[in-house]
């Protein structure tokens, strides 16, 4: 029966867990409650991955209602491959999470905190397996609230007003794909995805359309902090809690970045869209200058959080640049870099968060000749600052090749430089943070380094271990997301 | 605005009514227009209306934030807890059909049951959100005249 | 005949009403600098949104979508049932928005953006 009702599950488990929340109240019992919660959701996004391996997509339809008219969840090879993605840094950033968020929030509030976590975790799943335009959006607004609170939770007073501007950014992307939803629907009369995949084709030249795909790409855009609409992100993400700061890097932009793809590519897939628009090309510039201007911000920045954060707006320039370059290879690249980035930026704010819960600070002053007194933690964050420049072995680099081959494979020789150029400065910042821990004397030397707990340690040694283990062995990844490009170019869901 | 006595007589008569309406909105979902956000918002206008005109501390005698924050998430879960009875019962998520004998009378007490869920979380979030603005203007009135 | 054009025109004025709308709210969003009107901007900006989406569950002659012997054609309810879930998330938004403004006014003592930014630049 279980494995039948799997898609909603899925769901409805920590959307159900996080009311419960509430009336336990206890920090730690919460904590347990929300741990096993993540925990019954990794086994079951492995095991809808391996189904749609062993027989196809899987429809599930909520209410018994058949889809068009009712809400179905639609699983892919995309979408599951997503999925893992989200529960599996769920169900790591938990136990990460416990002393740390001991140490970050106050105490009356740490149930508070782990209701929003479940919310937010349900809403980016609920994104990732819904095939209802319209669904999307009420899941994306329930990550969405969730994420202004969880940010709001930071002990900056600067974490507030980088709250309300995430909530006036997200709003106004939200809204956005909302109004697009409005403008298919008016054409269509369908919110399915996949049954508008089928229908817009027949009327891909009308204007209702045209200005609805619009609407769709910039307010996905927004939530994905694509280049011009990343304000939001670097105080976002320097100013809220650790954890937050973690599970957001690592899922939620990457989530925004699924449901534009689904959009670009299931919705408008058989439609030309450089007949009609230049979608294409727009988002490759943009992807091209995030890529620069994200890695060239990054280069002065005094906190390591925030160097990282304008790392993250270049590398989502990445996923974009192989998205749009339309072709297996490039759409390969792009959703192999989802998943890896993931788990380098994962791993890299892990190290943050340690950092802070160690020595109470990020700023890269204060990191200085920390090589000799963390050696192990300072390893971690130099191999997570490698896989981001691309170096072989580390996972990275699948993802990089990828990109400069699909460029290659078009005749877009200068992109491939561009690629080699983010790459380059990418080389300069790391090395900046290389170059305080390891040469650089401690300005005011630390005496009393609280000792790290495992509970931290092993998470953060399993996400910065995963980038070098699929840096290695690239079957699996290559193989998920090569299948899944094969399948949004062939068209149709 | 306890001393303006045509606002207090007024509202001391209408408050019954805002309720009773919302009640009657609220029950009315599985055959006319009608449902639980509705009846939420209306049933908690009628306790805001209260608030403004009574003062936000008799809203909160009336409905202690110990309530509100219990009725909350009930209200969430009972929302749930209908969706997978439908796969208790052999169907999917939130199937109404299964839920009774004859699948018209599962739909009915599907959607009552539903709607008595939101119903619930939306009257009580008004709530909340209604007495915790009010109540932190008060406790901020000393805060800004010690400025 | 008489039915139908009366009903066109406004319709197609009632689009005007809803682009004005939002470019109204649009505005406000990003010219304002008080935290507060911002908000008040972003409620119109939606507002917008949901009119536009009631005004395409009109059909023309049809009735309120409530089964009855002798209508065949009944208005499409399906928009008004989105837009009851998406005020509830405008709802939801206004709330938490409103209350980070509270705690930012508690924590910078303004809700003024150009004083903010001073104040998040100086520490």
């Amino acid at each position: 029966m279980i494995a039948q009702h799997l898609p909603i599950l899925q769901v409805v488990l920590p959307l159900l867990a996080a009311p419960i929340c509430m009336f336990i109240r206890h920090p730690r019992v919460v904590w347990m409650w929300a741990f096993v919660t993540a925990w019954l959701c990794l086994p079951m996004s492995v095991g809808l991955l391996l189904k749609v391996l062993e027989q196809g997509t899987i429809v599930y339809n909520l209410g018994g209602w058949a889809a068009p008219w009712g809400i179905e969840y639609r699983i892919d090879i995309l979408n599951s491959f997503v999925l893992i993605i989200v529960s599996m840094i769920g169900a790591i950033v938990l136990p990460f999470a416990r002393r740390s968020v001991e140490r970050e929030i106050p105490q009356k509030r740490i149930y508070l905190f782990y209701t929003m976590l479940l919310l937010c975790l349900a809403g980016l799943l609920g994104m990732t397996i819904t095939g209802d335009a319209f669904n999307l959006f009420v899941f994306l607004e329930i990550s969405s609230l969730s994420t202004y609170v969880l940010i709001s939770f930071g002990k900056d007073r600067r974490a507030l007003t980088a709250a309300y501007r995430y909530l006036i950014v997200g709003t106004i992307g939200a809204t956005f794909y909302i109004i697009g939803v409005g403008l298919l629907y008016m054409a269509t009369g369908s919110l399915n995805i996949a049954d508008l995949a089928v229908l817009i084709p027949n009327i891909g030249g009308n204007r209702t359309v045209q200005s609805g795909m619009a609407f769709l790409i910039i307010g996905l855009a927004l939530k994905a902090a694509l280049f011009p609409m990343h304000m939001w992100l670097p105080n976002a993400y320097t100013y809220a809690p650790s954890v937050v700061s973690i599970f957001l890097s690592a899922t939620a932009t990457k989530v925004a970045v699924y449901a534009f793809i689904r959009v670009v590519f299931s919705i408008f897939g058989d439609v030309n869209i450089l007949e009609i628009l230049p979608v294409r090309n727009m988002l490759m510039v943009l992807a091209i200058a995030a890529m620069v201007i994200g890695s060239a911000a990054a280069l002065y920045q005094t906190d390591v959080r925030r160097l990282f954060a304008y790392s993250s707006i270049a590398q989502i320039g990445y996923i974009i640049l192989g998205i749009s370059f339309d072709s297996v290879t490039g759409v390969t690249a792009g959703v192999v870099h989802l998943f890896n980035h993931a788990l380098m930026k994962g791993g890299l704010f892990m190290v943050l968060g340690l950092l802070a819960y160690q020595i109470g600070s990020t700023k890269i002053q204060d990191i200085a000749g920390l090589g000799e007194r963390m050696p192990l933690t300072m390893a971690a964050l130099v191999i997570g600052g490698l896989g981001l420049i691309g170096m072989p072995l580390t996972a990275g680099f699948i993802s990089k090749w990828y990109l400069i081959q699909a460029a290659i494979d078009i005749g877009l020789w200068p992109i491939a430089f561009i690629i080699v150029l983010s790459s380059i400065l990418t080389v300069v910042y790391v090395w900046r943070i290389v170059e305080v821990i390891y040469f650089h004397r401690p300005v005011n030397p630390i005496n009393d380094i609280d000792r790290a707990p495992i509970s931290m340690v092993a998470p953060m040694w399993i996400l910065i271990g995963a980038t070098i283990f699929f840096g290695i062995n690239t079957n699996a990844t290559l193989e998920i997301a090569g299948a899944a490009a094969k399948a949004l170019l062939a068209g149709g869901v | 605005m306890k001393e303006k006595i045509i606002l207090r007589v007024i509202s001391k008569f209408l408050i019954p009514y805002i309720l009773l309406f919302g009640l009657y909105v609220q029950w009315h979902g599985d055959f006319g227009p009608g449902g639980g956000f509705q009846a939420g918002v209306i049933f908690a206008s009628g306790f805001i209306l209260y608030g403004l005109i009574f003062g936000v501390s008799n809203v909160r005698t009336a409905v202690p934030s110990a309530a509100t924050r219990i009725l909350l998430p009930l209200g969430v879960l009972g929302y749930g807890l209908v969706g997978v009875m439908g796969i208790f019962k052999g169907g999917n998520f939130l199937d109404y059909n299964v839920l009774a004998a004859a699948p018209t009378g599962g739909q009915h007490l599907g959607i009552i049951l539903i709607e008595l869920g939101v119903g619930v979380t939306v009257a009580t979030a008004m709530i909340t959100i209604f007495s915790t603005f009010a109540s932190r203007a008060e406790l901020q009135k000393p805060r800004d005249e010690e400025r | 005949m008489s039915l139908e054009t009366e009903f066109y025109f406004p319709s197609l004025g009632l689009y005007w009403i809803i682009i004005v709308l939002m470019m109204i709210g649009f505005y406000i969003v990003i010219a304002h600098g008080n935290l507060v009107k911002k908000i008040v901007g972003l409620n119109v900006f939606q507002v917008s949104v949901f009119l536009l989406f009631i005004t395409m569950g009109k059909v023309l002659g049809g009735t309120a979508p409530i089964l009855k012997e002798g209508v065949s054609t009944y208005s499409n309810p399906l928009p008004h049932v989105l837009i009851l879930t998406a005020i509830v998330v405008g709802v939801a938004t206004t709330a938490l928005g409103l209350a980070l403004v509270v705690r930012v006014r508690e924590a910078f003592g303004t809700v003024e953006e150009d004083d903010i930014c001073a104040l998040e630049n100086d520490a």
